[in-house]
């Protein structure tokens, strides 16, 4: 696989990876700009799944 | 991915999930109120709230606390006595015919600085019980925990496996692509995998930590084994006590030794958390952290001094940290909603993974054949 099709395949998956992994664990650690770390974490996802499922990306 | 992975893959991904979608279907729809639980007492009535009090209105000692709850069952015994993670102007008094029951157990809220009774949440009924009890064990006791932990650990190896067939079959489609204008099939097809992979951190965390919660009485019971019987290898052979001295003055002791702690709970002598001569005093942290850890206290139940002291074993804050992580109970109201929505969408998952091999059956099944096929190559 060349860099530029791993990349355009697990890209967006590893970057909502490790913004939920971050939120999950953030949010346990502490209270105030830890559970903002919490929301934007989870929320993001939450957001691009909701877009992309209910408009989804018009095929080419 | 050689043909043969990737069938063997395929293998794995349908039978793990088919072997465990009703039961994931059921821990998700049960699991939903159970995000909200707090609020729904609200509602119902159900939840335990104390009269507005000024600030430092002094407090009741646990020995009248105790005499309190004895009032409304005089034939009980108590169990336990425990404050909530927000909430110190209330105990909560768990008591029943004997410290090691397991059914008939009867509660009592008592408001902390007046010493008077509040309410008797109910333990064995109510809507939030049942729903409670269906997404811990399914009405089946220990084996269907343990049941529904094996059910977990399929839900990991579904969404492992999971993983490993987004690559094939997302190969030639961009992120977030769903083909509508196509079949149902491709579209449902392109929505799993769009749902099953943003969702794929919590799920993953939200599955192992629910199995580790499986293993809670286990986890205990080996704690009590291992450390509890250890710290207290001389009181071995001793009768067990059958007239405890004050609980205030345990609990005043095991204090004076972490005084910067707050309580957690406190097990009576022959219970799940203790000995057969102790008070097991559980304190905890004040920070959002170590709030969610424990450290035992021991305290001889007739002398009220403290016998041992000693932070909780690895696998015991393994245990206690898992539980937020599985509850969603630790970012505020924000994190009940975004908790709820990832539930949904893991339902979605489900839902869509049944409808896909559903569809299979009949012509549709030479599709994902060549689906399949174009993906291996």
């Amino acid at each position: 696989m060349t860099r530029h099709a791993f990349w355009s395949l697990w890209g967006w998956p590893l970057v909502l990876a490790i913004l939920s992994g971050a939120g999950l664990v953030g949010g346990l650690l502490g209270d105030g700009a830890w559970d903002w770390l919490t929301w934007i974490g989870l929320g993001v996802p939450c957001v691009v799944a909701v877009w992309f499922g209910l408009r989804g990306r018009s095929t080419r | 991915m050689t043909p043969r992975a990737l069938r063997a893959w395929s293998w794995l991904h349908k039978w793990s999930s088919l072997a465990s979608t009703v039961f994931l279907l059921v821990l998700c729809l049960t699991g939903l109120p159970l995000v909200f639980h707090h609020q729904i007492g609200q509602w119902l009535g159900t939840e335990v709230v104390s009269p507005p009090l000024p600030g430092g209105a002094p407090r009741v000692t646990l020995d009248q606390v105790m005499a309190a709850a004895k009032t409304r069952f005089p034939s009980k015994v108590g169990m336990y006595v425990s404050q909530e993670l927000d909430d110190d102007t209330i105990w909560y008094v768990t008591m029943g015919d004997t410290p090691g029951s397991a059914t008939g157990l009867k509660q009592v809220a008592v408001d902390a600085r007046t010493g008077a009774p509040l309410a008797e949440p109910k333990l064995d009924r109510g809507l939030m019980f049942v729903v409670h009890t269906i997404h811990v064990d399914l009405f089946l006791g220990p084996w269907g925990k343990l049941f529904l932990g094996f059910m977990g650990l399929l839900m990991l190896a579904a969404i492992v496996s999971g993983v490993v067939l987004y690559a094939p079959f997302m190969r030639k489609l961009r992120f977030g692509e769903v083909r509508r204008e196509r079949s149902a099939r491709a579209k449902w097809l392109d929505l799993h995998n769009l749902l099953g992979i943003v969702t794929l951190t919590w799920a993953l965390v939200v599955g192992a930590t629910g199995i580790v919660n499986t293993w809670a009485d286990l986890v205990i019971e080996h704690w009590r084994d291992d450390q509890v019987a250890r710290l207290l290898s001389h009181y071995r052979g001793m009768p067990p006590v059958t007239q405890s001295g004050s609980l205030e003055k345990a609990f005043a002791n095991a204090r004076a030794r972490e005084p910067a702690m707050k309580i957690a709970f406190i097990a009576f002598p022959g219970t799940a958390f203790s000995s057969e001569h102790h008070y097991g005093v559980f304190l905890r942290g004040r920070t959002a952290l170590t709030g969610r850890l424990v450290k035992p206290v021991l305290v001889d139940a007739i002398t009220g001094e403290v016998s041992a002291s000693r932070p909780a074993p690895w696998y015991m804050d393994a245990l206690l940290l898992s539980q937020p992580l599985h509850f969603g109970d630790y970012g505020g109201v924000p994190m009940q909603w975004l908790w709820a929505l990832l539930d949904v969408l893991t339902l979605i998952v489900l839902g869509s993974g049944l409808y896909l091999w559903l569809g299979k059956r009949g012509p549709v099944r030479r599709v994902l054949a060549s689906d399949l096929r174009s993906a291996a190559r």
